[in-house]
């Protein structure tokens, strides 16, 4: 087995070292340069391990390695990808800060699928993947499958992270909507999807649970899904095998209609279905009940997957896409509110009997933002998938308000908790190191996200209202620049929530610092500052 | 063209058909009253793992493991 590995890498560190030299484009180039000195360092690792024995593997423990190092792949690439947030906000309000000496390079046009990528798919996709590794293990009571395979899956996605986000700097696009990355980081997600797909299925058919329980449904859909979406939005040509440059398989509306199935699951199957995997299992677990309705959440998980899929459509209203077809992604648009609403109220209402953890349990207000947050999203979403509403909203601000809504409000409050959740319990430490922190935490976020969709929908609908205003002769009121000059200030506010929202997540990564380090704090958790007369103060969870 | 068509009145029908059913069926599958325990042991499951490892194991019928977790309730 050993040489077989050997004789891989050192076939990958040959090619790639041809791909240097032979390579027709800057991001290619880059690219093999990469991608051989990775293969070189595995390859002397790989020597230096020949015929040393095998450490003995602990059959009788959860693999929680790969979860705690997932946790901190996930503040890092948080960190990252909302720094870039920041920064394009403010190349928005401030066009100087394109500067001239980091040009093409820094240009807001290359910087902005950078920061897409790496909140969706670095940020968010790290925490699904620690997530779901840390919760199917113990939700099937077993040892995760596939033994080490899970650190190929794990480097594997940091690997392609690093190979998209330089590429979108180095020019390499294949210009779709969260689908940039070009054709040979398309194959390698592919395998390491594969291989994902592998240790999360051997780990269910391994169970020690007779039951596959729900949150471990959502994510095999989510895992199934991607798969599917990926491989069928990427079916391209490359122009050569030495350069990075492909040609879409489908052409003209054929071609946006797939790009926007896809754009759309991304968003129902990667940042709805993978997430309420880990809400159907963080929140009963951290408000110690059981979900509120387990035959709430099968018809949830079916309703949601069978209608999701049909929405993307109302992405194209108004374009060369035949009506029918934006109808009837308008029609399941409106129809897929319902499945969404209850499994917003299944989460909430699982805090039946608990709703006091509200006030004293951080990570559950995490949770409960989370999930309201959820509930907003979408129902904003099918509303402005209605092709009135549509004509008015889209191509405007109040698109990106809706999404920064779903975003930071569902996913990103739903990480916070995983991460305040995970991280005491990984590195068995009993709490985190400051519970003000998180409380610090959780407000300037929420502050955050308030001026962030406040100021976009105002911006976004006054756009909207701009570009269709006539004048009694039937003449078009405002130029282009005018809308762009009139949106500054809610620009300046934008950019201000974004700022606050990652001041919020820098705090968070100081109290993990704090906490993995093993720092003990001496002092009473906030719910215990005012204990009734008589009771004496509960040990800290 | 002819397979276009073909797919199409496939997908407009007979699938269509069998899309339903099935959807129909897993409402008919969630609502199954005699279906109620088992519910409520997979419900229960993410409090039947123990923090320190695999924990107990076999099914949950037989196993030892505290399936009642009302008495596991805690407070603050």
């Amino acid at each position: 087995m050993a040489i077989v590995k050997l004789i891989l890498l050192g076939l990958i560190a040959l090619f790639a070292a041809l791909a240097t030299d032979l390579g027709q484009d800057l991001a290619y180039r880059v690219h093999a340069v990469i991608i051989f000195v990775v293969a070189v360092g595995l390859f002397i690792r790989e020597l230096r391990n020949v015929g040393e024995p095998a450490a003995p593997v602990p059959t009788d423990q959860y693999n929680d390695d790969v979860v705690r190092a997932g946790v901190i792949a996930t503040a890092f690439w948080g960190i990252a990808g909302l720094t870039v947030g920041v920064l394009i906000a403010l190349q928005l309000t401030f066009p100087v800060l394109n500067f001239d000496w980091a040009q093409p390079f820094g240009n807001f046009g290359r910087l902005r699928p950078l920061h897409t990528s790496a909140v969706i798919f670095a940020f968010g996709g790290n925490a699904l993947i620690a997530s779901s590794i840390y919760i199917v293990q113990r939700t099937s009571r077993t040892r995760l499958y596939g033994g080490n395979l899970v650190w190929f899956v794990f480097w594997g996605y940091q690997l392609f992270i690093v190979l998209a986000a330089t590429g979108y700097l180095l020019g390499a696009t294949q210009s779709k909507e969260y689908a940039e990355p070009e054709w040979y980081v398309d194959i390698w997600l592919t395998l390491v999807w594969v291989a994902y797909l592998v240790v999360f299925l051997g780990t269910i058919i391994n169970r020690r649970e007779r039951h596959i329980y729900v949150a471990n449904w959502f994510f095999l859909a989510f895992i199934i899904t991607v798969a599917m979406l990926h491989v069928v939005n990427n079916l391209a040509v490359p122009v050569s095998i030495w350069g990075s440059k492909s040609v879409q398989l489908f052409g003209g509306v054929q071609d946006a209609m797939t790009q926007w199935w896809y754009g759309h699951n991304a968003v129902g199957f990667f940042l709805t279905a993978g997430f309420l995997g880990m809400m159907y299992y963080y929140v009963p677990k951290q408000a110690n009940r059981p979900v509120y309705s387990y035959k709430l959440s099968i018809v949830h998980f079916w309703a949601l997957i069978f209608l999701y899929i049909w929405a993307g459509p109302h992405h194209l209203h108004y374009t060369a896409l035949p009506d029918w077809a934006s109808t009837l992604g308008m029609v399941f648009s409106v129809i897929l509110w319902m499945p969404s609403w209850a499994g917003m109220m299944n989460g909430l209402m699982t805090l039946n009997g608990a709703w006091d953890k509200i006030r004293t349990d951080p990570i559950i207000r995490f949770l409960v933002a989370s999930l309201a947050f959820y509930g907003m999203s979408t129902f904003e979403g099918p509303m402005m998938s209605i092709r009135a509403v549509n004509s008015l909203s889209h191509y405007t601000d109040w698109t990106v308000g809706h999404v920064h809504s779903g975003a930071l409000g569902w996913n990103g409050m739903i990480i916070f908790a995983m991460i305040y959740f995970l991280t005491p319990r990984l590195w068995n430490r009993g709490a985190m190191y400051s519970n003000a922190a998180m409380n610090w935490h959780f407000w300037l976020a929420m502050i955050g996200i308030v001026l962030y969709a406040a100021s976009m929908w105002v911006s976004g609908i006054m756009e909207g209202l701009m570009w269709r205003e006539v004048d009694d002769q039937g003449f078009l009121v405002n130029s282009f620049a005018d809308t762009v000059s009139a949106k500054y200030p809610m620009y300046l506010v934008r950019s201000l929530g974004g700022i606050l929202y990652l001041a919020g997540a820098g705090i968070m990564c100081w109290n993990m610092w704090m906490t993995i380090r093993g720092y003990a704090r001496v002092s009473q958790p906030v719910a215990q500052m005012t204990p009734p007369a008589g009771a004496t103060a509960a040990p800290a969870e | 063209m002819e397979t276009y068509s073909t797919l199409r009145a496939f997908a407009d029908s007979w699938f269509l058909i069998a899309m339903v059913a099935f959807f129909l069926g897993t409402w008919v599958y969630a609502f199954w009253p005699s279906l109620k325990s088992s519910r409520d042991a997979a419900a229960s499951i993410p409090f039947r793992d123990d923090e320190t490892g695999t924990g107990c194991t076999g099914s949950c019928e037989t196993c030892t493991c505290n399936t009642d977790i009302s008495k596991e309730l805690r407070n603050g």
